[in-house]
């Protein structure tokens, strides 16, 4: 590729492909109006707020301690159901409706509890001590506490970088892969095959467009996760931009593989599928990736999701920069070079 | 040496799995000329055409296009070449202005977007969606496309098939405009009509191989024939019925039936039409219609392979 301003062809493929895409409406929702929703949904779902109430069962059926009772349903931590039978209690108790049950003895009270549920072991905890306070007993030291909601530690802070990295994985594969497919079912690409259009020109168009529209689509995520959630972004922009570039193009390059030789959308769509989900599952888009076993660690860390997903947190809530992330580049850089090449390599004219 | 002609084939051949698409085919093509490969569908006139567009590679055989061969000489090939497909749909979401300007930008020279609107008569659908376009507008275009790197020779597979009548004569009047600009143009069809009005010279191709090779004009007269019988009966049965009854008609060369129809190439009409009257008559055999016609392409595919041209 001698001076990529003076190619008319690379030039008007771009634009042809910048028209494709605006042209076709169930693509500008995917790419910018899809993770947008998915990213309120899943905000709404896990957004930071003071601890609920505790759901607490009361016993009414061994005897009363009134005086108990009435602390514990005065005290704003607690959400106290009075149950009049053992077996609707029981059956409370079982489907998480309260976390403990409290059952009051003539010599004291018994709390009964599935010790397994983290929420009912450290109920425990906190019934116990206001009761114990309600019965009088006294704080041998005095303590306070300081409440600290840091920006960066939230679930959406971890989710969004882990989006935005999906949502490139996404329409990098998709982008181009049904694009040439459908070329090659009408006919179009072995029509072009006869002009004397540069066939690297051609792959390449799809990787240079899917890099401005990238402006767009990396633009929608953060200015929103950024306003609607105060997701931080402590490393440079730029570095960002580098990032999401590359990790773009190793996409896209995934893509053209994809879409190298089969002749139906179909296909494509299984072997796109096959690339894709393994990351979906493993590269810690939802959760981190460090849950799977030691030994398949290597491997994880080898896929573009991964490399993305990686970069793009240490960037955004570590404020890492270019040098930090270096590994995952070089990760990305090879995809997008294997991916091109190859694909460029076994394409399919015809 | 003499100048190189356009197209050159010599003992072309290529199977797809047990299928021999082109069996032993050699052709010539002179510079200027407009050449039809004449056959049914199937008859391997798409392989040939896209071995020599350089888009299949041939299991054996020399093709030399405009002196050259594909291998080495594949960019300047590609320059001086226009195409058009049978099929190719260009991309629903692009104008027809577009569409034209991404392929002209594939040429260093050739003509402008205007200028080949206006020669298909595209240009008040210049902002048109290809989408939208008519099956001839569609065909249009695609000769356009086939224009735009202003070719010496142009491939044309099947350029009118599909096509209501005005829409194709529409597309001859284009094509025989392009051959009165000296380009070369080398068309397949299986329609006769086609080939009779646009080429100089036609090869009917049947099995991968050409069966006959000559100017419409020559090709119907080795036939033989001035003109051509063709009478209906009542059925098969009763048309070769006739058939045995008629030996003795004067001027009769061949005689053949199919679907109810006998048919018969005479040297003089009223030499035979007579005679043939009076021994159907003797026969008591109803005639349903009777036609004739001067010999077409068409007799000439039936009296070479006994199989009729049309579409399937």
């Amino acid at each position: 590729m001698s001076n990529p301003f003076n190619r008319p062809g690379l030039r008007a493929l771009i634009g042809v492909r910048f028209r494709e895409f605006f042209r076709e409406p169930e693509a500008v929702f995917w790419v910018y109006v899809f993770p947008i929703l998915l990213a309120t949904g899943l905000g709404i779902a896990f957004r930071s707020q003071p601890a609920d109430r505790l759901p607490v069962g009361w016993a009414l059926w061994t005897g009363s301690r009134a005086e108990l009772l009435s602390a514990l349903e005065t005290d704003s931590s607690f959400k106290v159901a009075r149950f009049e039978d053992s077996a609707a209690a029981a059956a409370a108790l079982r489907n998480g409706q309260v976390a403990l049950l409290v059952i009051p003895e003539s010599d004291g009270v018994r709390f009964r509890l599935d010790d397994t549920r983290p929420e009912a072991a450290a109920g425990r905890l906190q019934v116990d001590d206001a009761l114990q306070r309600a019965a009088g007993r006294t704080a041998t030291i005095e303590t306070s506490d300081e409440i600290v909601r840091e920006r960066g530690s939230r679930y959406i802070d971890f989710l969004l970088p882990g989006l935005l990295a999906m949502n490139l994985m996404g329409s990098g594969i998709w982008g181009s892969g049904f694009a040439i497919v459908d070329a090659r079912k009408k006919k179009l690409l072995k029509r072009l095959a006869a002009t004397p259009m540069s066939r690297a020109d051609y792959l390449a168009s799809f990787l240079l467009a899917q890099l401005v529209l990238l402006v767009l689509e990396v633009g929608t995520i953060l200015i929103f996760g950024v306003l609607a959630f105060g997701v931080p972004v402590r490393g440079s922009l730029v570095t960002v931009a580098v990032v999401c570039a590359v990790g773009s193009l190793a996409f896209g390059g995934l893509g053209l593989l994809a879409a190298a030789r089969p002749r139906t959308i179909e296909g494509a769509s299984g072997i796109m599928n096959f690339i894709m989900l393994p990351m979906w599952v493993l590269s810690g888009v939802f959760f981190s990736a460090s849950r799977f076993p030691e030994a398949i660690q290597p491997l994880i860390r080898a896929l573009p999701l991964t490399a993305l997903v990686d970069a793009l947190r240490a960037i955004m809530l570590e404020g890492a920069g270019l040098v930090a992330v270096g590994g995952q580049l070089t990760v990305l850089s090879a995809w997008l070079v294997v991916g091109f090449g190859v694909a460029l390599k076994v394409f399919r004219w015809q | 040496m003499t100048r190189p002609g356009a197209l050159r084939i010599q003992g072309l051949h290529k199977i797809y799995k047990d299928v021999r698409a082109v069996d032993g085919l050699d052709l010539e093509v002179a510079v200027g000329e407009c050449f039809g490969l004449l056959g049914p569908n199937g008859a391997g006139k798409t392989t040939t055409i896209e071995i020599c567009e350089g888009l299949t590679a041939p299991d054996s055989g020399v093709v030399e296009v405009l002196g050259l061969s594909w291998g080495p000489n594949r960019d300047a090939l590609r320059r001086r070449i226009g195409v058009s497909l049978q099929e190719t749909q260009f991309s629903e979401k692009l104008t027809v202005e577009e569409t034209l300007g991404l392929f002209r930008s594939f040429y260093d020279s050739g003509p402008s977007v205007d200028q080949l609107m206006q020669q298909v008569q595209l240009v008040d659908k210049r902002k048109g969606r290809v989408g939208q376009l008519s099956g001839g507008q569609r065909q249009r275009l695609a000769l356009a496309v086939a224009l735009v790197g202003n070719p010496e020779l142009l491939f044309l597979d099947e350029p009118t098939t599909g096509l209501d009548p005005q829409s194709r004569r529409q597309l001859w009047d284009l094509i025989a405009g392009l051959r009165s600009e000296g380009r070369t143009v080398i068309l397949t069809t299986h329609y006769m009509e086609e080939a009779e009005r646009l080429c100089d010279r036609v090869a009917i191709v049947d099995r991968g191989r050409i069966i006959a090779e000559g100017t419409p004009r020559e090709l119907i007269s080795r036939l033989g024939a001035e003109q051509v019988i063709e009478v209906s009966m009542d059925g098969d049965g009763n048309a070769t019925r006739a058939a045995a009854t008629i030996g003795g008609v004067a001027g009769v060369l061949d005689t053949r039936v199919e679907g109810g129809i006998l048919s018969l190439r005479v040297e003089r009409l009223h030499q035979s039409l007579p005679g043939l009257l009076e021994a159907l008559a003797r026969a008591r055999l109803q005639i349903g219609e009777l036609r004739t016609h001067a010999p077409t392409l068409e007799d000439v595919f039936v009296s070479l392979t006994g199989r009729h041209l049309r579409d399937e």
